[in-house]
């Protein structure tokens, strides 16, 4: 480790922390309904589109409603998606001239894309339309994006309001998160990205013929539009096969850290929407801290884990002084691919600019462990401070179990039906990574999938299913994922980890707006201090490692010892 | 749950129209007006011909000319289509090896690089210098495997080494502000430097 990959470390934190108040106050008027700079701009298209879909905007949804709009908007964005795959050989904006889409890929591409996830089971270049790339998978980051950031604000709401019935409209959030937060910072952030060297163009590729006399095709695209989209909104499916390694979807150290700024800035300065919200700032910066504490560590385990390099590659003659550069970019380095793959699973984005695959064993582990916390590190847009806020709750009830009082979160009681619901959410994940992981192993057509054998193998299954369930879509690549029985079971486990996840929040939500908001004493245990932090921190890492350290033990803990000792497989 | 299809769908017709078709265009539209060397990828023409990419590393065999890192890009088999073969520097695919730490298969590769690259001469491999990429289109080297490959360039070409180090040192790109990113040489850069006709 250098002092200089430090400083990088240091600098991105920074930016993403000098916009949290500005934006996190932004978007608190934006899901106000309060005026806004961008309003004289959106305004018209704003209500032009409530009026042609029949949207009543002064009209508010109780949580069951809210929840039911969400699941159509997202069941129409799937139908719409799928069809669109299984139809790009006949629509126009088909360069490459690429064929329909298998009927597997494309259940798993759209699930893919509708909950978030942005596991791609496909090389982009190879295999999407332009038409697909732009009107199918850029709607579905935006959409996918709006929709975590509509529960979240409807979630934020319940605690908010006191003896309320509705939790806000889901048209009308989703609609103002596109229109106010996720386009116009799209929009700057693309033309910068075009400045630093995407490409931004309708073309399909290009030859060259090199100073040797061979012919290279050079793949291109509409790149720098859906890089700025798939950065802020988290969701991480790049236009190329190697995602932000690609020099094409990340030329340079500007376009590096401004990508991994983007990422994490919607996630963090939501913390402050909230505290904004609730009335109380102090809760949100006591989130972020618990946030930013984890993820700091994870940053540099992986970063000191990469820069140690591989001894088995060190005894070949390697100079371990570069670190373990297999899989990673000169332009980038041991330190700001480290500090990539933690954030982007940290955060639900997913995107790599490194391959998580050739990571060292224990600088694997960390974007493995990172998704199975429940990326709450600040998490996906929306879904990171949902999940945080039921952390939350688990956290105030332990601490109240602790001295005999009913807990409370921002003065609403928690009691044996919220309970049930946060108990409920937090179990569908394990379920479902720790099932379809254990399924996978027994199926010998499964493990024919695998690129790399031993204690490895056990890792790229494992991640493969995190990362679905968990709604990141990063990978340890080796796995071959485009097979029907992972295109199917990996698009069940983003189903469950998303929408089995989501509903009994909303419930959650419905439950906790009802009650009355209970003023503070004495004996309220404070929720915006370093001992509640503490504790936070305390709980999530717990919860995690109950369920799945044996997981961990067997894959890359086992594997860590087994390079040390110099055994390949 | 017919109250909810009305919105549902034409909700998703005009984010569609906007997010999908306008907001993509509009950006291409501007990036194709005032940004054309990025927007269309930072091609480099040489004589009237695209040589190829600024930000794309290339496939270089011969003596005369200094080596990119390793890459594990493939192509599909042109005798059949269900297989892959190897074709480093594909980019019309980009792909890493993903081959974990303790793959054999990534052992015995870097070993044969480790030993092709001390063939020439050096002690020690720099990292970059036997591992493959994360895209395996790296555009870049680190400046000491550029220098590792001086005595070969140099007698291919029959040039002094002296001028091809300093040729390295005015090709390296160091970093943004002092700590933004990585020392590097972009090879395909450094390569047509070498065939520039000498001023």
């Amino acid at each position: 480790m250098t002092g200089i990959g430090w400083l990088q470390i240091a600098l991105t934190f920074g930016l993403v922390l000098v916009c949290v108040k500005p934006l996190g106050l932004f978007m608190a008027r934006v899901f106000n309904r309060e005026r806004t700079f961008l309003t004289p701009a959106l305004g018209a298209v704003e209500n032009g589109f409530y009026r042609l879909s029949g949207i009543d905007a002064a009209k508010e949804q109780g949580w069951l409603a809210y929840t039911l709009a969400m699941l159509a908007f997202n069941a129409a964005g799937f139908v719409f998606l799928y069809a669109l795959m299984r139809l790009q050989a006949v629509l126009p904006l088909n360069p490459q001239a690429f064929g329909a889409v298998a009927p597997d890929l494309a259940f798993n591409t759209a699930t893919s894309f509708v909950t978030n996830t942005n596991w791609q089971s496909y090389g982009g270049e190879t295999t999407m339309s332009h038409l697909v790339q732009m009107a199918g998978l850029t709607v579905q980051n935006f959409l996918s994006a709006a929709t975590g950031i509509a529960l979240a604000i409807a979630l934020v709401r319940a605690f908010a309001r006191s003896g309320a019935a509705t939790v806000g409209n889901f048209w009308v959030d989703m609609t103002r998160s596109t229109l106010y937060i996720l386009l116009p910072l799209s929009i700057v952030l693309a033309l910068v990205f075009v400045i630093t060297g995407m490409p931004q163009t309708l073309q399909g590729s290009v030859d060259a013929t090199t100073l040797e006399g061979a012919k290279q095709t050079i793949a291109l695209g509409p790149v720098a539009s859906q890089e700025a989209i798939k950065q802020l909104g988290t969701n991480g499916g790049g236009f190329f096969n190697a995602n932000a390694a690609h020099p094409f979807e990340n030329p340079n150290a500007i376009s590096n850290i401004l990508s991994i700024w983007s990422m994490l800035l919607i996630a963090a300065a939501l913390t402050y929407t909230f505290g904004r919200m609730v009335g109380d700032t102090r809760q949100g910066w006591a989130l972020l801290a618990a946030m930013l504490t984890i993820l700091i560590a994870a940053v540099a385990v992986a970063y000191w884990a990469e820069a140690k390099g591989n001894p088995i590659l060190a005894a070949l003659g390697l100079d371990p002084a570069g670190g373990n550069m297999e899989g990673k970019e000169v332009r980038f380095g041991v330190a700001m691919s480290a500090l990539y793959a933690a954030v982007t699973t940290g955060l639900s984005c997913g995107c790599v600019n490194s391959m998580h695959d050739s990571f060292t064993p224990l600088g694997g582990l960390v974007p493995l462990l990172l998704i199975q916390l429940g990326e709450v590190l600040p998490g996906g847009v929306g879904s990171g401070l949902y999940g945080m806020l039921v952390f939350a709750i688990l956290t105030v009830f332990v601490a109240g179990l602790m001295v005999g009082r009913t807990p409370e979160y921002l003065g609403k009681k928690i009691e044996a039906r919220e309970m049930k619901l946060v108990i409920l959410a937090l179990l569908i994940l394990p379920l479902a990574i720790l099932g379809f992981t254990a399924a996978a192993t027994q199926i010998p057509s499964a493990l024919e999938s695998l690129a790399n054998a031993g204690p490895h193998g056990l890792s790229e299954i494992l991640y493969a299913y995190s990362s679905a369930a968990g709604n990141n879509g990063s990978a340890f690549g080796g796995l071959t994922a485009n097979t029907p029985w992972y295109n199917t079971t990996l698009g069940l486990g983003m189903m469950l980890g998303r929408f089995g996840y989501i509903v009994p929040i909303m419930a959650l939500a419905g439950s906790l707006v009802g009650k009355t908001k209970l003023t503070s004493t004495a004996g309220t245990f404070p929720t915006h201090t370093a001992l509640f932090v503490g504790l936070l921190v305390g709980v999530i890492l717990i919860i995690a490692g109950l369920e799945y350290f044996p997981a961990l033990a067997l894959g890359p803990i086992v594997e860590h010892f087994l390079m040390l000792a110099g055994k390949t497989f | 749950m017919l109250a909810y299809l009305r919105p549902a769908v034409v909700l998703l017709a005009l984010m569609v129209a906007l997010t999908g078709i306008a907001y993509p265009l509009a950006i291409t539209g501007v990036a194709q007006v005032a940004l054309r060397g990025p927007a269309n990828g930072s091609l480099i023409e040489r004589n009237g011909t695209i040589v190829g990419s600024e930000l794309i590393g290339q496939q270089f065999a011969s003596e005369r000319y200094f080596q990119p890192r390793p890459s594990a890009t493939s192509a599909p088999d042109p005798k059949d289509s269900t297989k892959t073969v190897d074709v480093p520097y594909n980019a019309a695919n980009s792909s890493g090896s993903n081959l974990g730490p303790t793959s054999k298969k990534l052992a015995d590769r870097v070993k044969e690089d480790v030993d092709r690259v001390k063939a020439g001469g050096a002690a020690l491999v720099p990292a970059d210098a036997a591992t493959a990429s994360a895209s395996g289109l790296d555009p870049h080297i680190s400046p000491d495997t550029a220098n590792l490959q001086v005595a070969r360039v140099a007698k291919a070409r029959g040039v002094p080494e002296a001028q091809l180090r300093a040729l390295i040192v005015r090709e390296t790109e160091g970093r943004l502000l002092g700590f933004l990113g990585e020392q590097r040489v972009n090879v395909l850069k450094l390569n047509i430097a070498l065939e520039a006709p000498r001023s």
